[in-house]
């Protein structure tokens, strides 16, 4: 082994400010949301309190913030249920022969790269001209069919499936077939093979996609814009703050916000860390 | 009659095997189909209406389903009478392309560096792990609440002018830290940089570390190493590091709203500014050139490597 040289001091410095540059901000607020009652927005903090997070959850301020927070951990959680199924069917569904499978794979990278405010656009507009029909058809007191849980989840879906789909491309390409071969052999259903071998070994990557599916969800904006309909997410609140506030409240609902995402990714991790040493001892030695 | 059963034999067989074949794609598609019928109805199908829309008419109240180019032509009106000068549109984009650049090139060589320090300075797997994670995290926090925290850093009366004010460096506080290019640009990288990073670190891993002591016993300095050895190995990565990087930009909006105090203008701010007006026509008009530009510089930086390859 080569000693290291200084090349490795240089990027390590470089790697660490780095890592400074990511954190550093979002520590700064985190700080600052335990701003005393009279302070700004800015250092110095004039004494150390909780007064913004109890007025962020006292409401009566500036919007609802308890049923943004509610409705976009609703979204958040259907649209990773929606994501972990989709995702594990269709890679499934790539193992065997599918016929014209590269098309749903171009459309998924196209949905990841298409930027998000046309897709946005193309689902507002969408939603208009169904409207459009509606009300044309002579229906009586029909508002919109845009709405959360249908123009807003199929919003979110367009950009949480494609990284799904993709994560399991990766599990897939370094899984070793013959242990579905061998399960077949021994008399496994398609079923019991999948419930039995192929879950049990992709289960840490499907912890990861949901943890992708929440997350991406619960802070998604710009896709989100046109598209969510009458009510407002949490991070769609957020930017509406952004330009009228100027107290710390907004720094109080940044923590919040970044508190249920550390919390989410905390989880996920203690989870797959916890899969793979139960796999690791359960696991064949065999050949070892 | 004797010679053609096993004929019959044969083909009874080839029609069996073709009825599990149709039904295993049918089961594969069952599986497959409801991704697909997301993407069908909640992208392709909207994408088709924009195009479609983009050729629409429109007043202040609705739009009007007329074969129209008026959308085109106001986007670029004025562009030929008023050359050498560019029009509102192509400023536009010459603005958008220069963030474009800049974001760009600063990610991709931050990237790289990142990437080539995790892929071969950092040799213990375990570390190699926990460090990737260290910079992902902050890809699944919030990104307003990533931008917001830039705010008591860059502002008027924030950490970075105190300091230079009492350091004496400057006489009054900087007021181009904040809601300016500059201020784009940095959260741009700080934001985006981790989609150069993830693919740039991908390839690199999988180059074959015996390469690299080949070159060094072939007497290679270690710049020549990098030039002749790491960075080509690397290019599939990069390069797709470099699509989502651009694309993001190219259609970003929201960051460069708001990191630009909304004084800015970008690709993706106008299609939003027209949506403000609810000038949906010309808001379609205006993505499907953001599409079309867009999809020119993918197919430039595509041919430069094959992407089916790398998946």
């Amino acid at each position: 082994m080569r000693r290291r040289g200084i090349g490795f001091w240089a990027l390590g410095a470089l790697f660490w400010a780095y890592v400074l540059f990511l954190y550093g901000p979002t520590l700064t607020i985190l700080v600052l949301s335990f701003q005393g009652p009279e302070g700004g927005l800015t250092f110095p903090m004039s004494g150390v309190s909780l007064h913004w997070f109890r007025k962020l959850f006292a409401g009566g301020g500036i919007v609802d913030i308890g049923a943004a927070f509610g409705r976009s951990m609703r979204l958040g959680l259907l649209a990773m249920a929606i994501t972990v199924v989709m995702s594990v069917a269709a890679g499934m569904a790539f193992r065997r022969r599918l016929p014209g499978g590269a098309v749903l794979l171009y459309t998924a990278i196209a949905s990841l790269i298409v930027p998000s405010i046309v897709t946005s656009l193309g689902i507002a507009l969408q939603f208009r001209l169904i409207d459009d029909l509606v009300n044309a058809w002579g229906v009586e007191d029909w508002t919109t069919a845009m709405g959360l849980y249908t123009s807003g989840l199929g919003a979110h879906l367009t950009w949480t499936l494609p990284f799904g789909l993709l994560i399991m491309f990766a599990v897939f390409n370094r899984f070793d077939g013959r242990l579905e071969e061998a399960a077949r052999d021994l008399g496994a259903t398609s079923w019991q093979s999948f419930r039995h071998v192929v879950l049990p070994i992709i289960l840490p990557s499907v912890v990861g996609i949901g943890l992708f599916g929440f997350t991406l969800s619960w802070d998604e904006l710009a896709r989100s814009s046109q598209a969510i309909g009458s009510v407002n997410t949490l991070p769609l609140e957020l930017q509406g703050l952004m330009t009228t506030v100027t107290k710390p409240d907004i720094y109080a609902l940044g923590t919040v916000t970044t508190g249920v995402s550390f919390l989410v990714i905390g989880a996920a991790l203690v989870a797959i860390r916890v899969l793979q040493a139960r796999q690791a001892r359960f696991g064949s030695d065999a050949g070892k | 009659m004797s010679s053609s059963l096993p004929d019959r034999a044969a083909q009874l067989r080839q029609i069996q095997a073709r009825r599990v074949e149709t039904r295993r794609a049918l089961v594969a598609w069952l599986q497959a189909g409801p991704m697909m019928l997301v993407f069908a109805l909640f992208f392709l199908l909207p994408l088709a209406l924009v195009v479609m829309v983009s050729f629409w008419d429109y007043n202040e109240y609705e739009i009007i389903p007329a074969f129209t180019v008026r959308g085109y032509v106001e986007s670029f009106e004025g562009c030929l009478a008023q050359m050498p000068s560019l029009c509102t549109t192509l400023k536009t984009y010459w603005q958008t392309l220069r963030l474009v650049g800049m974001v760009w090139a600063i990610t991709l060589v931050l990237g790289f560096a990142i990437a080539y320090f995790l892929a071969f300075h950092v040799r213990d797997r375990t570390w190699q792990v926990a460090l990737s994670l260290l910079c992902t995290i902050p890809f699944w926090t919030s990104n307003v609440i990533r931008m917001i925290s830039w705010i008591p850093l860059l502002g008027r009366n924030g950490v970075v002018n105190r300091g230079l004010v009492e350091a004496g460096v400057v006489e009054k506080p900087l007021e181009w830290l904040l809601f300016s290019e500059f201020a784009v640009v940095l959260a741009l990288v700080h934001l985006f940089t981790f989609f150069m990073v993830v693919p740039v670190f991908n390839a690199m891993l999988r180059i074959d570390r015996r390469l690299l002591e080949a070159a060094h016993d072939a007497g290679a300095s270690a710049w020549q190493t990098l030039w002749n050895v790491v960075i080509p190995l690397s290019k599939p990565g990069i390069v797709i590091g470099s699509i989502f990087v651009i694309t993001i930009v190219m259609g970003d909006y929201v960051t460069i709203g708001v990191m630009g105090g909304q004084q800015i203008a970008s690709a993706g701010k106008v299609i939003q500014t027209r949506l403000d007006a609810l000038q949906f026509p010309a808001a379609a008009a205006n993505a499907v050139i953001l599409l079309v530009a867009t999809g020119l510089i993918i197919a430039a930086l595509s041919r430069l490597v094959d992407v089916r390859k790398e998946l």
